[in-house]
């Protein structure tokens, strides 16, 4: 695995791995994120209870469990900076960290949206929605912390250390509608036993949650191509790149 | 020299430090008194209001004097250069880095338990709850402390880190904050408290066991 993996510590080889992924993370999202928004907002059957107001865990459940996933990512990629001192996993946290915020703020928006009319209110101080917009806080400090520094390298390093503290936050996340009894209801499908949802409800899901993963990863690799570039920008490969780049886009207009 | 003499000749230092310059320790809590008297004033002094708010009156107001001393803990040393000393030395500066947050705690966290049934007292909380208050603060603040220390680390080499530093611990003393409210409110109520105590017990304990580690590898990184 070691063999397999060491050449990507170096920026150029991770950029041209990035750019063969790039185009196949975008097609793979557009379809499966088209599938699960129209399969679930449109076709999907409505709740007994909740009516049609209950589409929209099409988008808030997959938001809030990748503002996760990618919080675990960014810190995965900041363990990796410190342990290895791998510059190219320290350029990830900056690509990661605004695409997880942002994630973080569609589900609490989603969530505002869908409490209204659920529980009559946008907002409680509920464990849930506190801790989650603590995720929101933190990810804020994680980018504030890196813009911080003169210095792009100490402040990745200090950017991963208070992402790998934060880590701590995912589990309270999570857990968090089984520790305190609250309004937000339990899990329904990141837990061991059956699904406690409808097949015709699920399979939509499933797919709008796939589509959320790949999207999330998709926008990661564009920032992160970005990244690749700006931190290289003097080297001989990054300068080729960018003539290729403008070069093709101008036969594009001709 | 082990270990444990580096310990506590940090500690010591630190201590003797702030005993020459005693205002440094007693301002923040003088600034915890200020906002403690802001609050009666701006939403009226009826007792019962104060009694409702007051465990998180004094909860935050602590947030924010732990806030006010976390320059302090690392910003002497590492402008003259001892910090670096004690990056080279080879006794575990993990370990080393723990006095500090030691010395920090004895400043500001141990101040506020035995300020707290003045505090108590000012904001009329239920006489059922002083003891939970005094426990909530002795249990929370080490982990305070801790945490503050991660973020002193992180900021050193930044000239202007105070702001940068409230914003990433405020998320982080969060959970503290949720528990020992809500070990101080149970207990004016008359409820058991053991519950949220021992929660706040056990994030003290991970937090001060790990915390260390972090603060290592963020000093490493601001003194290289």
């Amino acid at each position: 695995m070691w063999r397999w993996l060491h050449p990507y510590a170096k920026p150029e080889a991770t950029y041209r791995l990035v750019d063969k992924l790039l185009p196949w993370f975008a097609g793979l999202t557009l379809i499966s994120l088209l599938v699960g928004m129209v399969w679930g907002l449109a076709f999907a059957p409505a709740d007994y209870q909740q009516g049609d107001s209950y589409r929209i865990i099409y988008i808030h459940v997959p938001a809030a469990i990748f503002s996760m996933g990618a919080y675990f990512g960014m810190a995965i990629c900041g363990a990796i900076a410190l342990i290895w001192q791998i510059k190219t996993a320290e350029w990830a946290l900056p690509a990661i960290a605004p695409v997880g915020a942002a994630m973080t703020a569609i589900a609490l928006f989603t969530g505002a949206i869908w409490g209204k009319p659920m529980w009559g209110t946008w907002w409680v101080w509920d464990a849930r929605l506190t801790s989650e917009l603590i995720l929101l806080f933190l990810y804020i400090g994680v980018m504030a912390l890196y813009a911080a520094f003169d210095d792009a390298r100490t402040g990745a390093k200090a950017a991963s250390i208070l992402a790998i503290v934060g880590v701590v936050n995912l589990p309270i996340i999570h857990y968090s509608v089984e520790w305190w009894n609250t309004l937000h209801q339990g899990a329904t499908i990141t837990k061991f036993e059956r699904p406690s949802i409808a097949t015709s409800m699920l399979w939509p899901l499933l797919i709008s949650l796939l589509g959320f993963m790949l999207l999330t990863a998709t926008l990661v690799l564009m920032r992160y191509k970005n990244q690749l570039l700006k931190h290289e920008l003097n080297r001989p490969w990054a300068q080729a790149e960018l003539a290729l780049d403008s070069r093709e886009s101008a036969e594009e207009t001709r | 020299m082990t270990a444990m003499q580096l310990w506590r000749s940090v500690l010591s230092k630190d201590l003797r430090l702030a005993a020459r310059r005693r205002s440094d320790a007693i301002n923040p809590l003088i600034f915890l008194l200020m906002v403690i008297t802001l609050f009666p004033l701006g939403v009226g002094p009826g007792p019962d209001i104060l009694a409702r708010i007051a465990p998180g009156i004094i909860w935050v107001a602590a947030l924010l004097a732990t806030l006010l001393g976390v320059d302090r803990i690392f910003k002497d040393d590492y402008a003259d250069g001892s910090l670096e000393q004690l990056c080279l030395l080879p006794q575990p500066l993990a370990f080393t880095v723990s006095a500090k947050m030691v010395s920090h705690w004895l400043l500001s966290g141990l101040p506020l338990v035995i300020l707290s049934p003045l505090l108590a007292l000012l904001l009329s909380l239920p006489t059922s709850a002083y003891g939970a208050l005094s426990l909530s603060l002795l249990l929370g603040t080490p982990a305070l402390s801790a945490l503050a220390a991660i973020g002193a680390s992180l900021t050193l080499p930044l000239q202007r880190g105070s702001a940068l530093i409230s914003l990433i611990l405020l998320p982080l003393f969060i959970p503290l904050l949720i528990f020992a409210t809500s070990a101080v409110e149970s207990a004016g109520m008359g409820m058991a408290v053991h519950g949220q105590l021992a929660i706040l017990a056990a994030i003290s304990v991970l937090t001060v066991t790990l915390a260390p580690l972090a603060v290592a590898a963020g000093v490493r990184m601001s003194v290289n």
